[in-house]
């Protein structure tokens, strides 16, 4: 099963799924091992209500506190912090949904909140 | 000897007395330190950083002594007891026998995803879910939501004819039979199970649905077939290999395991079915 198919089945808009499979692509074959720091021009930061969230993402202050493995970027969810990783193709997977990846932060981030069905986050605890 | 049984052939007795054991292990407390031990390494493992249970080499090795530890304390609790697996490319519907009450229980409700019957459902009190990423204290599932489909046979054959093990760069970017087995490529196995079970089994802290276990043993089983298949086929990467496990290196959080130990699973347990 490709990638496309199982976006499609999680229900990402069209417009949204089109637009990840050009970053996807975009990033994946010139630097297939970066995953934190390596990509310059990065993500675009985003502010949305999706299902009634606010949903915001952007590059993240200082590498956070797990050292930049989340692509250097974070995301908030009405205001908790929702882990994310960047997989070395350039997709990304949440705490939340985290083995089904998808080509943008926006994409994980609403799919993180339709899983969420309206319950919050909770603080990250690692050990 | 322990001996691994597919869960559909277990008798009624065989599965109260693994139900029971792992409520007795919930209720103890130390079901949840598993379930700890997972997200911790979830959240961990990265692509260019160290990685160990996931996304990396070690992901077979690591998972096989994970399970042998959960395996030995529900044994510590009822000496009969060994994890069944789930062959999903066979019982690949809800209505699967694995997920009647006297089993598993079934999917989640629509609203929250709440499962509401069998020995895990909230009203029973017995199945609070503490270690959580979010704010519900139920377990939960969507079996098969948004008509995702289990992987099939002829997918899961399609991989054991892989020949090499893994490669650079030992990540979820690597070709060979780890990476496609684990899912991050190509037909997508390991992984999508997760999915397909949905609530809790999607998200990091997936020991959190029983389960977990039974799939995972499935996984475990399915690289002793591999290894059956390609006798001339060892783990790789062998040595000097940076952030990820190389064949005598010892894997956290155990620090005294290392995939070389965990190639032979028949030292600890053999399956109902010759590879």
């Amino acid at each position: 099963m490709s990638r496309i198919t199982r976006r499609q089945a999680l229900g990402v808009t069209a417009g949204a799924a089109l637009g990840l499979t050009a970053a996807g692509r975009a990033t994946a074959a010139p630097e297939p091992a970066a995953g934190s720091s390596a990509h310059p021009t990065g993500p675009a930061p985003f502010e949305e209500i999706f299902m009634g969230r606010r949903i915001k993402g952007g590059p993240s202050r200082g590498g956070g506190h797990h050292g930049g493995h989340h692509g250097g970027y974070s995301i908030r969810i009405d205001g908790g912090e929702l882990h994310v990783m960047r997989n070395a193709d350039g997709t990304w997977i949440s705490v939340i949904t985290h083995y089904e990846p998808v080509a943008t932060p926006l994409a994980v981030a609403r799919a993180a909140v339709r899983e969420l069905q309206g319950a919050p986050l909770v603080p990250l605890t690692s050990s | 000897m322990t001996v691994r049984k597919n869960q559909a052939q277990l008798t009624a007795t065989e599965k109260k007395r693994f139900i029971d054991a792992l409520l007795e292990l919930k209720r103890s407390g130390r079901y949840d330190t598993f379930v700890s031990t997972h997200n911790d390494f979830i959240m961990a493992d990265t692509d260019s950083g160290d990685r160990v249970g996931h996304r990396s080499p070690s992901f077979l090795p690591w998972h096989r002594r994970f399970l042998l530890q959960f395996e030995q304390a529900l044994q510590a609790i009822d000496p009969s007891v060994t994890l069944p697996y789930w062959d999903w490319t066979v019982d690949r519907t809800p209505r699967a026998s694995l997920w009647a009450p006297d089993f598993l229980g079934g999917s989640g409700r629509s609203r929250d995803g709440r499962v509401m019957d069998g020995p895990f459902a909230a009203s029973g009190g017995r199945w609070a879910v503490t270690v959580r990423v979010d704010g519900r204290d139920y377990l939960r599932r969507a079996l098969g939501a948004n008509g995702r489909q289990l992987p099939t046979r002829a997918e899961v054959d399609s991989v054991l004819a892989i020949e090499t093990y893994d490669m650079a760069p030992w990540n979820s970017a690597s070709d060979g039979f780890r990476n496609h087995l684990e899912g991050w490529r190509g037909a997508n196995l390991h992984n999508r199970v997760h999915v397909w079970v949905g609530g809790h089994m999607a998200a990091g802290a997936s020991p959190n649905d029983p389960v977990f276990w039974l799939h995972h043993a499935f996984i475990d089983k399915l690289w002793a077939d591999w290894q059956a298949r390609h006798p001339r086929s060892g783990y790789l990467p062998a040595a000097g290999t940076p952030n990820v496990v190389d064949l005598t290196d010892t894997m956290r959080p155990w620090n005294d395991v290392t995939p070389a130990d965990m190639l032979d699973h028949t030292r600890h347990y053999t399956y109902d079915t010759a590879a």
